[in-house]
């Protein structure tokens, strides 16, 4: 039987019955998009989840000490008290090669009050200039933390955008003095807002000078952390080993169980990818049983039909088609409902996380992967809840088929 | 040429065993027009069922064309049905879905043969059943019991068989109806040469054909030329 021929007879026989094969192909349609909207919703949560976090600085390491176990029995402050990174380390990072940047950061939490009143608390950050570049922020008005402000404990603060609003409203902050800790401190920035919802946002922090941090608020002279920007994306695992043995070296430590800890960006990427593909199987799997039921209609409705035609499956034998010839026929007819449906079903899957992004503002994301997995799967349904019917259809006694009232 | 020689069939249902042809001998030979004729359960449908390859005698060897068909596997008395064989039923067993044309056209389709070719063949078959060639696109639902014999006779025809087998062909067929198609297989007869295996169980029916075999209880009983056959008129056939 030739190809032509065999999708002519499909047709006819399915556009025979138009209301029962929309019907059954319907189940299929409603599996399928359902798989292709709840895919997407879970491949948009990674993807807005990546992009955010790619967005606090591209090719970063962050370096951060130890818990302080010193004296046993001590409360401990947890991880990244301990005082063992200090302003020399990120100094000695520096020298690394291919690191671009090393932004070394203390932060900690203070009350910001306003003349006008109003007041907030918020992270409050001790950095040097180079916080800009390796965080990739940038300032919306006024100035960052200069070289100058560091060198001589300059009293001045940069404000997130966040907190410029909560502190100061519809006013331009720049030049207005605030009161941290007990000191006035001038206003010589804001920066842009970044947008995202992710903890510790640069939106709602405070900066001010590293130095002004550790002599003036602090008394301290360590840092809580260093992040180290890298130039090449490539670099990144050499750069990481190298500021392992660096810092251990420095520290006196051994590097298998170094006193900090270097977690690249990719790091937390990769941990965070595995939490949404885990949500994306799971919303997969749960769309997959509607995709299941729809199948089970293919097959009840290809078996209805076999038995319906079983004169016709009789003439067609006596006349000389072979078992092939008539188990190809009932396969295409179930493999064409289910691609068909398939199709549309991912066109609706489509508009639905469409609709789901204009609507709930959820990030969607309908991958090639995705469509082409839904394509795969609708054949494969077909495939295997129409090989049953066929192979009853195939395996009829002619002279039993003719006589079938 | 068709050779059949102590044929037997029996069928086992658990415990019993039902003796449905006892032994048959006989030939046809080409261009031979025979009536199988006997009552229901005389064992005649399942005479055609093994002349008609759809299906191997328990034991004896049944040659068609020259070939033993008896031991053939399903998928190879298919390919024999496909070339040497055209059935025509009672019940018509035409395709709702499809038009005259591509119903007689479908033997064609399993044997693989090209679409213009088929054309060409279909059109052939259904001016020797003497089908009008007004109703050539018309679904089978549009048209009387008669036409839809016509249709399945000229799809019987399509294949050039060496053997065209009738079951009942008229059963379905008020009298002269019936009359009209038993005189296309006259013709088919006398003009065309072709060898007409007509199963029925009115002696009326069977009295159109030369030679009748007379079929009781899975036994041919007698086995003859016809003295007094009834001829179909040619005028008869035009018109219907």
């Amino acid at each position: 039987m030739r190809t032509s021929d065999l999708f002519q007879e499909t047709y006819g026989a399915l556009s025979a019955n138009k209301v029962r094969s929309g019907l059954t192909m319907l189940g299929v349609v409603i599996g399928i998009s359902s798989v292709i909207a709840m895919i997407s919703i879970g491949q948009g949560a990674a993807g807005s989840i990546q992009a955010s976090i790619e967005g606090l600085g591209s090719n970063l390491l962050t370096v951060s000490p130890g818990s302080s176990q010193a004296a046993r029995g001590q409360v401990s402050g947890g991880r990244g008290s301990s005082r063992t990174l200090v302003t020399e380390d990120a100094e000695a990072l520096r020298g690394i090669d291919g690191v671009a940047y090393v932004s070394a950061e203390f932060s900690s939490r203070y009350q910001l009050v306003a003349q006008n009143g109003n007041n907030t608390n918020v992270t409050v950050l001790g950095v040097e200039p180079e916080y800009l570049p390796v965080r990739n922020v940038a300032v919306a008005a006024g100035s960052f933390i200069t070289e100058t402000q560091l060198r001589s404990l300059g009293r001045v603060v940069v404000l997130g955008a966040t907190v410029a609003t909560d502190l100061f409203a519809e006013e331009d902050p720049v030049g207005k003095t605030l009161r941290v800790n007990g000191s006035n401190y001038k206003v010589v920035g804001v920066l842009a807002a970044k947008g995202g919802t992710s903890f510790n946002s640069p939106d709602n922090s405070a900066y001010v000078p590293l130095t002004t941090m550790q002599k003036i608020l602090t008394g301290s002279d360590y840092l809580t952390s260093a992040a180290i920007s890298v130039e090449d994306k490539e670099e990144m695992a050499q750069v990481k080993a190298e500021a392992v043995s660096l810092l251990a070296a420095r520290h006196k430590v051994d590097p298998e169980a170094p006193d900090f800890s270097i977690i690249s960006q990719e790091d937390v990427i990769g941990t965070l990818t595995q939490v949404t593909s885990t949500f994306t199987t799971l919303l997969a799997a749960i769309a997959g049983i509607s995709l299941v039921v729809g199948g089970i209609g293919i097959m009840n409705m290809m078996l209805t039909t076999v038995t319906e035609r079983m004169r016709e499956i009789g003439l067609r034998k006596a006349i000389g088609a072979k078992r092939k010839d008539i188990g190809t026929q009932f396969l295409v007819e179930s493999v064409m409902l289910t691609f068909v449906g398939g199709g549309i079903g991912i066109l609706l899957g489509w508009i639905v996380s469409l609709l789901i992004t204009k609507f709930s503002g959820t990030a969607t994301d309908v991958s090639a992967g995705s469509v082409a997995l839904a394509f795969g799967v609708s054949a494969l349904i077909g495939i295997v809840f129409g090989y049953y019917p066929a192979r009853r259809a195939s395996g009829m006694n002619p002279i039993e088929a003719l006589r079938y009232e | 040429m068709i050779s059949c020689d102590a044929i037997t069939k029996t069928y086992r249902n658990g415990a019993n065993e039902t003796h449905a042809i006892k032994g048959a001998t006989f030939d046809i030979r080409d261009g031979e027009f025979v009536a199988i004729m006997g009552p229901s359960g005389s064992g005649k449908s399942t005479l055609m069922h093994l002349l008609g390859c759809l299906d191997t005698p328990t034991s004896g060897t049944y040659v068609l064309d020259g070939k033993d068909v008896s031991k053939m596997t399903d998928d190879e008395l298919a390919e024999v049905r496909m070339h040497r064989i055209g059935f025509v039923f009672q019940a018509f067993n035409l395709l709702p879905r499809a038009s005259v044309l591509r119903n007689v056209a479908l033997p064609l389709v399993y044997a693989d043969v090209p679409q213009e070719a088929r054309e060409v063949r279909a059109k052939d078959a259904l001016r020797k059943a003497a089908f009008p060639e007004k109703f050539w696109g018309h679904k089978p639902n549009e048209l009387s019991g008669g036409m839809m014999q016509r249709v399945a006779i000229a799809r019987a025809l399509v294949n050039d068989p060496a053997l065209v087998l009738a079951d009942e062909p008229t059963g379905n067929l008020d009298t002269k109806t019936g009359e009209i198609v038993l005189g296309t297989f006259q013709q088919l007869h006398a003009k065309h040469g072709r060898t007409i295996v007509l199963i029925t169980h009115e002696p009326y029916v069977a009295e159109h054909a030369e030679r009748i075999i007379f079929v009781r209880d899975g036994e041919i009983v007698s086995d003859a030329k016809n003295p007094n056959r009834r001829l179909v008129g040619e005028g008869h056939v035009e018109h219907v």
